[in-house]
């Protein structure tokens, strides 16, 4: 079992993606990436990257942020890839050649994960590979420039769903591949949040420390893509959970359990005013949209919650 | 000594694999492929090899998860054919882009459509500009060697490059023939131990693989990956083959001269239709008639100068492609004709396009072409240079 994680102890530690990175100022992956790592440092860990923001900004030649064993190959296959990594480190370790005990993470975005990833994400989790798969989800192809992808919340306005004067944005709902994860009877998945730090870190920490396939899905404000003020990356990653857009939560071993429950479930529009992404469904002819993404919110937080109550 | 037995072409590459025990394997089921993995797992499932074998759930991911394997730092080999190739197709530029010594064997299968499982050369010739060093096979014997042969090119310090195996699908993939064994040990000495540069596992000196280059490098970075190619491999190809021959009696060069040294007229073929081919050089040797052949082994780098000094002296030269580029020349054809542009007096060349989607190549197939050249040696009139053969009415 991971170890009580303290704060100050933390603090001390080195931090794993060096700055001098581009990702953007208030852009929310390298805050999530830096959180995963460090709740993973007990270890030595190899990681890997898809195609997207993270990668692109990260690693170009001749520089790189990555203070620890870094790959990317192409955009869809950062499980597969990394697959590979972990089983040539089984086959070399049962040689002999390698006697430390290592860690394998992956850190992908949404479009790499949710999309054209999945079958990849899907055939490492079903294989047992032992690694943890983290998305930093922004709900969209943020890297190419916000077009949608699987997990663009419903109305939001895209580049290839642009709310135009005869459709409203997205017309679909965002799959929840946290679900999809969890139907695939791994050790651990989970939800997250990097404005619920300790909670994110303590997630991570008892991934790592598990053996087999760890999913964990993690909410990741993108201001460019939501079009938000550059300083709420936190707020609304925490305005996700307490309106429970995003609610966190943890399968362990099958058993599920509400990590957070809000005290008062604040309404779903709190989350979306402050994004010009979802600006449009305030229009008298769109309010549908925000009554119906209300609906989706509290329909699948109910069940969450009898889903929990079924192993209490 | 060696062990003789009857086998297929699949049975044999999986038994090179067996004794080279490779690091990791990650394949998917494919055919006509799918019976070598199938053998190769077997020999895991038996503690035959070591071996950690990932059943991915495409070749999309066999290929990146070699890639990862590869990149971790060890021996890594796989197998496919056809639509599987293609879709590895992505990863392929990957892999030999970061330099790793990946071998595959390639049991060439058509691509669809129409969907077709038998043999032709389109799936290995779609992976012509990837970057993969390729080896040609005319039997399950020529498998066999190439792939031992494959494991010390593609690891060679001066190439780091990936390396792919053909051999027909289901001619040579699914036949029972005679092969001989090298013994285990002979193998292991052949193949040695294999060390890895730069591995990622190497926790204490942290890497980055597979960075963003823009303008400022990309250029470079495929500049010494076309030196490689261009100025390394064959030596390393004829260091190997020779070594190879040392410890098997089996001689393999850049590509087999079969009676061309007088010859007037040849057909140039890959893969198992040169043994047909090679029946009907034979016949029109007895009539008298000069013919020759010369099957290409290494396709990539292609041995353009050695070519051009075989066939250079002929008078007539038909390129056999058992693969097509819409709208082009075959591509065999379009090597050959590049090899022998440069010379200031050079053969007349026709391309046939034969046998694909497992369309049989029969001896009277042969007869036909060689018997046009025979008349286009005399006349020297081409009247068609891109024809198909063997096209039902």
């Amino acid at each position: 079992m991971a170890a009580e994680l303290q704060l100050k102890e933390l603090a001390q530690r080195k931090v794993l993606l060096a700055p001098g990175h581009r990702l953007c100022a208030g852009c929310g992956a390298p805050i999530v990436a830096k959180m995963v790592l460090l709740a993973a440092s007990d270890y030595p860990v190899v990681a890997a990257s898809p195609t997207g923001c993270l990668e692109v900004s990260t690693c170009i030649s001749d520089y790189t942020a990555w203070e620890i064993p870094w790959i990317h190959s192409a955009f869809e296959n950062a499980a597969a890839t990394l697959a590979g990594v972990e089983t040539m480190y089984r086959a070399l370790k049962k040689k002999g050649k390698i006697d430390k005990e290592i860690k394998f993470i992956a850190i992908a975005g949404d479009g790499g994960t949710y999309d054209i990833g999945i079958q990849s994400l899907s055939g490492a989790m079903e294989r047992g590979h032992d690694l943890l798969y983290v998305c930093y989800d922004n709900g969209a192809y943020m890297n190419t420039g916000i077009q949608r992808s699987g997990a663009t919340p419903l109305g939001a306005d895209t580049t290839t769903s642009p709310a135009g004067s005869v459709i409203p944005g997205k017309t679909q709902r965002r799959k929840d591949l946290t679900k999809i994860m969890a139907a695939h009877n791994i050790t651990y998945t989970a939800q997250a949040s990097p404005s619920h730090w300790s909670d994110l870190l303590k997630k991570v920490s008892k991934a790592v420390s598990m053996k087999g396939p760890k999913f964990i899905n993690v909410i990741t404000p993108c201001h460019r893509g939501w079009r938000a003020r550059v300083e709420d990356t936190i707020l609304l990653a925490r305005l996700a959970v307490q309106t429970c857009y995003w609610p966190l939560y943890e399968v362990e071993n099958g058993i599920t359990r509400v990590t957070y429950k809000p005290r008062e479930k604040k309404p779903i529009e709190e989350f979306l005013k402050l994004q010009g992404r979802f600006k449009h469904l305030f229009a008298p002819e769109n309010e549908w949209i925000i009554k119906q993404f209300q609906e989706d919110i509290d329909r699948e937080w109910e069940r969450l919650l009898k889903e929990e109550s079924l192993y209490a | 000594m060696a062990r003789v037995m009857a086998v297929t072409g699949n049975e044999a590459v999986a038994e090179a694999f067996r004794q080279i025990n490779p690091d990791v394997c990650a394949a998917y089921p494919i055919t006509p492929q799918t019976e070598l993995m199938q053998r190769f797992a077997a020999f895991a499932a038996n503690g035959k090899v070591d071996t950690e074998i990932i059943l991915v759930e495409s070749e999309h991911s066999a290929m990146s998860a070699c890639i990862g394997a590869a990149t971790a730092g060890g021996r890594v080999a796989t197998a496919t054919c056809g639509p599987g190739l293609a879709l590895m197709w992505e990863m392929l530029f990957v892999a030999s882009g970061m330099r790793l010594p990946i071998v595959m064997a390639v049991v060439n299968r058509s691509l669809s459509a129409p969907i077709n499982i038998h043999c032709d050369h389109a799936d290995a010739m779609g992976a012509r500009d990837s970057g993969w060093v390729q080896l040609w096979s005319e039997n399950a014997q020529e498998a066999y060697d190439n792939t031992i042969q494959a494991f010390r090119i593609a690891e060679h310090v001066d190439v780091r490059l990936p390396a792919l195996v053909c051999m027909d699908g289901f001619i040579i993939g699914h036949s029972i023939t005679r092969i001989e064994f090298l013994e285990d040990e002979l193998v292991k000495g052949f193949t040695g131990e294999y060390t890895p540069l730069n591995p990622l596992l190497d926790i204490d000196n942290p890497k980055s693989f597979g960075p963003l280059v823009l303008t400022d490098q990309y250029h470079e970075y495929k500049y010494a990956q076309h030196e490689v190619m261009w100025t390394k491999v064959r030596d390393v190809v004829l260091g190997v083959a020779a070594e190879f021959e040392k410890v098997s009696g089996r001689r393999y060069g850049l590509f087999e001269s079969y009676r061309l040294d007088d010859a007037e007229i040849a057909l140039v073929i890959l893969n198992s239709a040169a043994g047909t081919a090679k029946d009907v050089v034979d016949s029109f040797r007895e009539r008298g008639v000069k013919a020759g052949l010369l099957k290409p082994r290494l396709f990539r780098p292609f041995p353009y100068a050695e070519v051009a000094q075989a066939l250079g002296g002929l008078k007539a030269v038909a390129v056999l492609d058992r693969a097509d580029s819409f709208g082009g020349y075959g591509p065999v054809f379009t090597e050959v004709c590049s090899a022998l542009y440069p010379l200031a007096k050079r053969p007349a060349v026709i391309n046939k396009i034969y046998g694909l989607g497992g369309r049989d190549f029969l001896p009277q197939h042969a007869e036909r072409v060689l018997k046009e050249l025979e008349e286009i040696a005399q006349t020297g009139r081409v009247s068609v240079i891109k024809e198909y053969i063997g096209v039902r009415e």
